[in-house]
């Protein structure tokens, strides 16, 4: 296991590195002048001269590469254009509300997902399987920034039930302790802003599991199929034991495999997904202030903030990995 | 003899495919993508209005069962007068336009790359690979959004940088039916009689992996789409007064309120084009690749 784990390690290095290649090159493919882009067009001359300086745009291409690395291991990701703030303080400061949403969501796509797709699976070519099979073929093929828009047309304009947009409502107050505001709300045990955290984030949670849940239903019910024809189930029923132990000890033990992996899968489409979701909802993470650089063109954001997403889709695959070998022993012997 | 009447000179995928006419999944998914086609053509005959003509006595109409409603605009109007009907009629062009060609480069640069690296291994295979799992170390649409962020948002930006990300999904299934195929005895029979490589890869193997890939293509175009359309609603894809679904959508977020007409209508046109895309990949997958099956 140990063996395991050291190897795949040592595999996320080049990727890692791979992603940085990538995001420093794109800057530099970009037609145009690196300085201007990063600064803007209405940059002064000595500001040109002092970020060239600065980020050694005068040196060869592999040169500054090197220097480009040895900011980002000081954790320097530059400045943003506009506000002058650093890069990597703005991403600290956001990515807890990232994180918080595609958490839930990923916890909704789990939960129903499964749920769906084990009753599916327990009454193959029912009412219920068509029409949860139907749904989660809708659900890939969804849109979801505007199922975000018509969740808030029915549930907040018509209905009045969930709020709009933002992590919290005016004059709530919350003292913030590690900016995930629901676990912020649990540790103060401020209560009223824990309704109101959690009232905020049902509609973008929901919207952004759409397309995970559907996967994992999906998955889960053949996964089910599968493993309920074999054998051991039948022995397991033929000895009396009662219908829901046999599917929830003996069947989904072994549907968890491939489900898992699926499961893991899915962080790639929630980070995605979190930057439509988020300019949606004006969910203030990385997803929407990613959204707001694109648009004001700011590329030491948007060069930061994909770095960011990317190196953190890296570690978490690599987790996924790790939890995967842990659940089937076999993975790690290969 | 006339070669043809011989059955075993029929690619087996025909057999396969004939398959698919049981499916009714696929037969659902055909028919919804064949209505798609022609509608993208017959966009010129089938429009009541011209998509970009604004109209500033028809502002923001609801569609024609509305109390207000006229059939003069079926399915209302925008902010701007237009036809919503006719907006989404041409939109199915813009989309079609976006799968095919977003699909068309991951599937031309992929299946090249897959090619070359199952059938020459060592180096080059290390190198591709090594650059598809780069492509695959960012989140879905992340990479595309950045690519058109930097090189500016327009349509043709936007397929190309969909086709780029696309373009791993190609390669990786092509590299293994070509590592498969090339153990058994007819790729080395034809190396044997010295066929040049290109001849082998493209003649002998490449057929024999078409399976997966028609699997792989159809849901790719199902995905571009939506892609395409999360890009436009971004700001990064189609540009106004392109009549562009997503771009729609983005537009009509203002009037959620006022006109919710004007936001429903193209999130259903995505919703129906690219369900029919998944349906037939699906029905496809069954039929060509049950190894893939989910």
């Amino acid at each position: 296991m140990l063996a395991y784990i050291i190897r795949r390690l040592m595999i996320m290095v080049p990727t890692l590195l791979g992603v940085t290649v990538i995001v420093f090159l794109m800057l530099h493919a970009t037609p145009g002048d690196p300085a201007e882009l990063l600064l803007g067009e209405r940059a002064t001359e000595k500001a040109l001269h002092e970020v060239r300086e600065h980020l050694g745009l005068n040196e060869p291409l592999h040169v500054q590469y090197g220097l480009f690395l040895k900011r980002l291991m000081k954790g320097d990701l530059g400045e943003t254009i506009w506000t002058r703030q650093k890069v990597w303080t703005e991403v600290k400061q956001r990515f807890p509300a990232t994180i918080e949403l595609a958490l839930v969501a990923l916890f909704i796509s789990c939960f129903a997902g499964m749920i769906l797709g084990i009753i599916s699976a327990t009454k193959q070519y029912s009412i219920f399987d068509y029409v949860s099979m139907l749904g989660a073929l809708a659900g890939v093929s969804m849109p979801i920034f505007w199922l975000g828009l018509v969740f808030m047309l029915i549930f907040s304009l018509n209905l009045g039930w969930l709020p709009l947009s933002g992590r919290l409502s005016i004059g709530v107050d919350l003292e913030i302790v590690t900016n995930f505001y629901i676990l912020d709300a649990i540790i103060t045990r401020n209560w009223p802003a824990f309704k109101d955290a959690v009232w905020h984030i049902i509609m973008p949670a929901v919207t952004l599991s759409t397309i995970p849940t559907a996967i994992v239903a999906r998955m889960t019910r053949s996964a089910m199929l599968d493993v309920l024809r074999q054998d051991y189930i039948k022995t397991a029923k033929a000895k009396g034991l009662s219908h829901l132990k046999v599917i929830f000890k003996h069947a989904l033990r072994n549907a968890m495999i491939p489900v898992v992996t699926t499961i893991g899968l899915q962080f790639g489409v929630l980070l995605g997904g979190a930057i439509l979701t988020e300019t949606i909802f004006a969910w203030p993470g990385v997803g929407k202030w990613m959204y707001d650089a694109v648009m004001q063109r700011d590329y030491m954001v948007i060069q930061g903030g994909t770095l960011f997403i990317a190196a953190l889709f890296v570690v978490i695959n690599l987790c996924v990995d790790l939890m995967y070998a842990i659940i089937n022993p076999r993975i790690s012997v290969q | 003899m006339s070669t043809a009447s011989n059955p075993y000179d029929r690619h087996p995928i025909f057999d396969q495919l004939g398959q698919l006419w049981r499916n009714k999944t696929a037969i659902i998914g055909l028919v919804i993508i064949s209505g798609f086609i022609l509608v993208a053509i017959l966009a010129p005959v089938l429009s009541p209005h011209d998509p970009v003509e604004t109209s500033l006595y028809d502002q923001l109409k609801p569609p024609v069962w509305h109390e207000t409603g006229t059939w003069k605009n079926i399915l209302g109007t925008d902010e701007l007068g237009r036809d919503t009907l006719s907006r989404i009629i041409y939109g199915a062009r813009v989309s079609l336009t976006v799968a095919i060609v977003s699909v068309g480069i991951a599937f031309t640069l992929g299946t090249l790359l897959g090619c070359i690296s199952g059938y020459y291994k060592g180096f080059w295979d290390s190198l591709i690979m090594r650059i598809m799992d780069m492509i695959l170390a960012f989140p879905y649409l992340l990479l595309a959004i950045v690519v058109v962020a930097y090189l500016g948002p327009s349509l043709q930006n936007a397929m190309m940088a969909i086709g780029i990300t696309y373009v791993p999904r190609f390669a990786r299934i092509v590299r293994g039916s070509v590592l498969e195929e090339c153990e058994k005895d007819y790729v080395m029979a034809a190396r044997a009689v010295g066929a040049p490589d290109w001849r082998i890869i493209f003649i002998g193997i490449l057929p024999n992996c078409l399976g997966p890939l028609i699997v792989q293509t159809t849901l790719s175009m199902a995905s571009a789409i939506l892609d395409a359309a999360a890009l436009s609603f971004l700001g990064l894809g189609a540009q106004p007064p392109t009549p562009e679904w997503g771009g729609m959508i983005a537009r009509s977020r203002a009037l959620i309120l006022r006109a919710s007409w004007v936001m429903t209508f193209p999130g259903i046109a995505i919703l129906l084009a690219v369900l029919g895309f998944n349906l037939l990949g699906d029905g496809l997958r069954d039929a060509l690749d049950p190894r893939l099956r989910d």
